[in-house]
């Protein structure tokens, strides 16, 4: 059955083991923004033994490139919805095993390498809404800080203090089940259905 | 479809450029520049915001009729978030999208040279006071413009036609949705059958990246590259109004029922709402050619569109002026 949840950072991999697929999750506290480039440099700085500007264990990293206007000295997040998770299917094992993230958000699923990562190193996959940046940007209650801006604004690691972040689709466990996956299963299995209704031969 | 149209009155617009026009010499040839800038901007800022109507009650319906639990949830937190969007006046995903203007320019009107530098710098305004996410990037040199703008960014797609007015759509089209459209040739001799199949291997392939539910513009002949335009424009025909062609608006019913008992769903999440329309669209096609596209557009599929009089009097077509 679908339960909901709301943690908060520092999140401990005994809570984020306690999430099933199709649970729903609220994540308040601390949320990093990070698409492919901050995800290659991170990785880049772990394997040289470099500090990364703050540290991510048992953070939520969050698919994203927001909409950001800045006044004076101050961020605001405009708009921040997930980018597709998939582009980050390369890395995201690497980045769950060094850095001890325990939530990553984003939307269209990730593949059996980081679902794989997830079991071993404990820590979930939170769908959110594609699309609804605003949904998004209303939970985020103060930018934090931005580190890596010579990224570009969609690339660069956008810390966000969470308010109750969310409904995030538990999408993938960290026991090894991953809802993309059973679609895809179920959708295969389908494609006999939709042919015959097309009136064609597979 | 909204019926009501807000009319923005040359005379303000005269009235706050008149000086700078003096000083250019030709008052009449700026103010052309400075109205299409200016009704550019807003349908930008328009379509960034507030989605169009006949998308919003398709996604409703949708809503209403999925059976999913968690597809039922992603429905509902789009419709929160369309809601928020307007509330805010804040643009309703981040991506805001590689901007596409579709323009029907009338043979006598005027100035029509001037029309791409205004869009350029409505696009570049509406980077920074909307704001849009910077989204043109050299792709050799990786580097991002900053405003949206870059070698051929924002696309122009012109169109002439009779009369002296100016009718410009903007299509703001996220990058998740394109990342999956395809293009191919299907083998002439299985005609619509393959159609259908190469519709179905790119729904399916796509699953849950594109932002279902989505859009599916088809188009078939011409060419590679006019299979894939038309197949983009199809995509701005509202979801109200049927294809003129019963056959291929049978055959969109056809595919629309068909791709929808995938079982995708919102999101990609598992459900019965994977598309909400499919659009239709053909060129002739070379005897030995049957080449076919598919262009997907996410839920927030954002247009708008405005005509400019040769008075200067604008008509929004598709959204009330709300600033």
């Amino acid at each position: 059955m679908m339960a909901v949840y709301k943690l908060k950072t520092p999140i401990s991999e005994e809570d984020v083991r306690k999430l099933k697929v199709n649970d729903v999750l609220y994540v308040t506290g601390t949320i990093v923004t990070a698409r492919d480039q901050a995800h290659r440099r991170a990785l880049e700085f772990f394997k040289q033994g470099k500090p990364l500007p703050l540290n991510l264990e048992g953070l939520a990293v969050f698919h994203c490139g927001p909409v950001v206007s800045k006044e004076g000295d101050k961020w605001t997040a405009v708009a921040a919805g997930p980018t597709t998770s998939t582009r980050m299917d390369l890395f995201e094992d690497e980045f769950i095993k060094d850095f001890k993230v325990r939530v990553v958000i984003g939307k269209g699923g990730m593949g059996k390498r980081t679902t794989d990562a997830m079991a071993k190193y404990g820590a979930v996959y939170g769908a959110f809404t594609g699309g609804a940046a605003i949904l998004a940007a209303r939970a985020i209650k103060n930018v934090k800080r931005v580190e890596w801006l010579d990224l570009g604004t969609p690339e660069a690691l956008w810390v966000f203090e969470v308010e109750e972040f969310g409904p995030l689709a538990v999408a993938i466990d960290s026991h090894g089940n991953n809802i993309f996956m059973d679609v895809a299963k179920t959708v295969e299995a389908n494609k006999a259905k939709v042919y015959q209704k097309l009136g064609i031969l597979p | 479809m909204t019926s009501v149209f807000k009319t923005e009155k040359r005379q303000d617009i005269s009235t706050r450029f008149f000086h700078k026009a003096t000083h250019f010499g030709g008052r009449k040839t700026l103010e052309t520049a400075k109205i299409v800038e200016s009704v550019a901007f807003n349908i930008l800022k328009q379509a960034v915001i507030f989605l169009p109507n006949d998308v919003k009650r398709v996604l409703e319906k949708a809503y209403a009729e999925e059976t999913s639990d968690t597809g039922k949830t992603q429905l509902k937190a789009i419709l929160d978030n369309i809601e928020l969007a307007e509330k805010y006046q804040a643009p309703v995903c981040q991506d805001t999208g590689t901007i596409i203007f579709y323009i029907k320019a009338g043979a006598k009107a005027k100035d029509l040279d001037k029309v791409e530098q205004a869009l350029i710098n409505a696009v570049k305004r509406a980077t920074k006071e909307v704001p849009l996410r910077p989204n043109a990037v050299d792709p050799f040199t990786g580097k991002n413009s900053g405003d949206n703008t870059g070698r051929n960014i924002p696309y122009l797609n012109w169109e002439i036609v009779p009369g002296d007015q100016i009718e410009m759509t903007v299509m703001t089209k996220g990058g998740g949705s394109e990342n999956v459209c395809v293009g191919g040739m299907i083998v002439p001799g299985e005609g619509i059958n393959g159609l259908k199949k190469f519709v179905v291997e790119a729904v399916v392939k796509a699953g849950a990246q594109p932002c279902p539910p989505n859009i599916l513009g088809i188009a078939v002949g011409g060419g590679a590259d006019i299979s894939m335009k038309l197949a983009k424009k199809a995509l701005l025909r509202p979801l109200n109004e049927p294809n003129p062609d019963p056959e291929l608006a049978k055959l969109e019913k056809e595919i629309f029922e068909a791709v929808n008992m995938t079982g995708i769903g919102p999101m990609g999440l598992g459900g019965k709402t994977t598309v909400l329309g499919v659009r239709i669209d053909y060129a002739f096609r070379h005897p030995a050619s049957f080449p076919a596209a598919v262009a997907f557009n996410c839920w927030a599929a954002r247009r708008a569109t405005a005509r400019i009089n040769a008075d200067g009097t604008v008509e929004y077509l598709t959204h009330k002026l709300k600033w």
